[in-house]
This record gives C-alpha cells, sequence and structure tokens, in this order.
C-alpha cells in the first residue's frame, strides 16, 4: 500500500467519537430495556470497533487482499458464535424423546 | 548477494529483505501477517465469548448479580484510558510515518505509560475482589440467592479479563522494545512499518476491551428498575 498519512484531527474526531459512545454505552446500561440491553451495548461495542479497524488500524487505506482478510475474519468469528449458539440455543425447542 | 544488495542499496540497503520485491511489498506482507495473526486472536477471544453468552443466557439473574459486584468506576476509567492509548498509539505511527523521531518516541511512552496505568488500575480491582472474596475457588463467598451462578460469572470475568491483561503485559514489553529502538533511530519515514504493524496489535487488544467492558460491567441494572 502507498503510505497514506491521515490528519491528526481525524485520529481526533475518532478518539472524541469514541468517547461519547463509551458514555452511551454506560448511560443506556442504568435503563431497564430487557432483552434490548444486550443488543444496544453489543450495537455501540461494534460501532467502535469498526471505527478503531477503519481508522486506527488503517483498514481504510489497506490493499485489497488485506481488507478481504479482516472481512473473512469477521466471518469465521459469526460462524464461531452463530452455529455454538444455533446448538445451546434451540436444544429445549423440542421435548426431550421418552425413555431420555 | 552481492547483486542484491547492489539493487537494493539504491535505494535503502539496510531494511528491504532480499525476498521483497520493494520495500511497499514488504510493508504490505508485514501487515497482512499481522493480520493474519490478529485473525487467530480474534477466534481464541471469541471462544471466550461464545462460552460466556452460553452461560450468560442459562444464568441471567446471577450474572447480573455478580455484574454489579465490579466497579463500574474503575471499568469506566479503565476504557477511557485504553481508548486514549490507542489515539496515541496512531499518533505514534503517524509520527513514525513523517519520520519524526522524537515524536515517535513521545507517543510510543504515552501509549506505554497509559497501558502502564490500564494494569495498575487492574491489579486494584483484582485486589479489591480478593478481600471481597470474590475469587474462584473455595473461598469464593457471594451473598444472595444465586451464588453458585455468580460463581461462574466470576470465573469468566477472572478468564476474560485476564486473558485480556495478559495481552496487556506482552504490548508493554513491545512498546519498550520500540521505544528503545526509536530512540536509536531504527524507524525511518521510509521504515516505518513496525510501528504499525505493533500498532495493530496494541489497537486490537484495545477492540476486545471495547466487547468486554459492557458485557462484564454493564449487565446489572444499576439504576432504573
Amino acid at each position: 500500500m502507498v503510505t497514506h498519512i491521515e490528519p491528526k484531527r481525524v485520529y481526533l474526531a475518532v478518539f472524541a467519537a469514541l468517547m461519547v459512545l463509551t458514555v452511551l454505552t454506560v448511560w443506556v446500561s442504568y435503563f431497564d430495556m430487557g432483552d434490548l440491553s444486550i443488543v444496544v451495548a453489543l450495537a455501540i461495542a461494534v460501532t467502535k470497533a469498526t471505527l478503531v479497524v477503519l481508522f486506527f488500524m488503517h483498514a481504510r487505506h489497506s490493499p485489497r487482499l488485506t481488507k478481504f482478510v479482516i472481512a473473512a475474519g469477521f466471518c469465521w468469528l459469526v460462524i464461531l458464535i452463530g452455529l455454538t449458539l444455533s446448538d445451546y440455543f434451540t436444544r429445549t425447542w423440542l421435548p426431550l424423546p421418552q425413555g431420555w | 548477494m552481492s547483486e542484491h544488495t547492489a539493487v537494493a542499496a539504491v535505494e535503502h540497503p539496510a531494511v528491504l529483505q532480499h525476498q521483497f520485491d520493494d520495500l511497499e511489498q514488504q510493508m504490505d506482507a508485514s501487515t497482512l501477517g499481522m493480520w493474519v495473526f490478529l485473525l487467530t486472536e480474534i477466534m481464541f477471544f471469541g471462544g471466550l465469548f461464545a462460552a460466556y453468552t452460553v452461560y450468560r443466557a442459562a444464568y441471567p439473574e446471577g450474572f447480573a448479580a455478580g455484574s454489579l459486584r465490579l466497579d463500574l468506576m474503575l471499568g469506566g476509567l479503565n476504557t477511557v484510558v485504553l481508548i486514549a492509548s490507542s489515539l496515541t498509539m496512531a499518533l505514534a505511527v503517524r509520527a513514525a510515518q513523517l519520520g519524526k523521531r522524537q515524536d515517535l518516541v513521545a507517543f510510543l511512552s504515552a501509549t506505554l505509560g497509559l497501558g502502564l496505568v490500564f494494569l495498575v488500575v487492574k491489579v486494584f480491582e483484582y485486589h479489591h475482589k480478593y478481600v471481597e472474596r470474590l475469587i474462584p475457588g473455595p473461598n469464593f463467598f457471594f451473598d444472595g440467592p444465586h451464588a453458585a451462578q455468580a460463581h461462574m460469572m466470576f470465573c469468566f470475568y477472572f478468564a476474560m479479563t485476564g486473558m485480556h491483561a495478559l495481552h496487556m503485559v506482552v504490548g508493554v514489553g513491545l512498546l519498550t522494545y520500540f521505544i528503545a529502538k526509536a530512540r536509536s533511530g531504527r524507524y525511518t519515514a521510509q521504515y516505518y512499518w513496525p510501528v504499525e504493524v505493533m500498532g495493530l496489535y496494541w489497537h486490537f487488544v484495545d477492540i476486545v476491551w471495547i466487547f468486554l467492558f459492557p458485557l462484564l460491567y454493564l449487565i446489572g441494572h444499576r439504576g432504573v428498575h
């Protein structure tokens, strides 16, 4: 990749956004939203992680191969967590057969 | 040797390794290699997060009760400290790109300092948990109806934050090495990417904490019921 030098203010803006999102995630945790709480918390965390990957880790200006590898990593993570949970979370859907 | 060195010597004799065509290719290979390593790290921490999710779904009350025993102030402080250290790390990489040696050393040192602050806060937190008998094991004591479930929650708390802290210790060691190298002028505007590769690792450890903080500290509904 050709070295891309980001202006300082971009990093400061990302840092400010990360701080705002941190305050936000603490603030919303004080409200009882039931099952929605975890969705909101994870949405904020994923947003923060995406900002770090794109700007601090320079994924924006990485070669296509590097971008592809990063995307592949998250696909494998989704498979790991998705398949694990699709097993555990569906075990009680059907009653156990007689004799078990 | 002689032919290759002679060709490379025109551009940059010391840093271009002979298996690469040019510095750009060498840099791309280095960053890609670090990303592949980070993918294995994603899968490692991913396994911990998957196990955490399974148990938290099974024991929601115990995990919420256990989370309330964590110190939100210290956890929040560490989140701010770690994100600030990511900023200084990004600025260190920028200083390296520009070939500003003094800025590079200063920003790497700031990152190291913030990393140490994180670890010291973590030590205080762990010590407090020890005093409160919240370390999993025979001395674990939890007052309330979900003691056994909370025990499980604290197993996850120490396994996950412990593995994260171990990565921080490695990062602090790497930073110390990089500061020494940067002082001696090892990194230049042409040969800056070792700092970038080190930064990738540091930012990854920051991302892990970005997920650990809400999942461990913020699930107890401290306020409105």
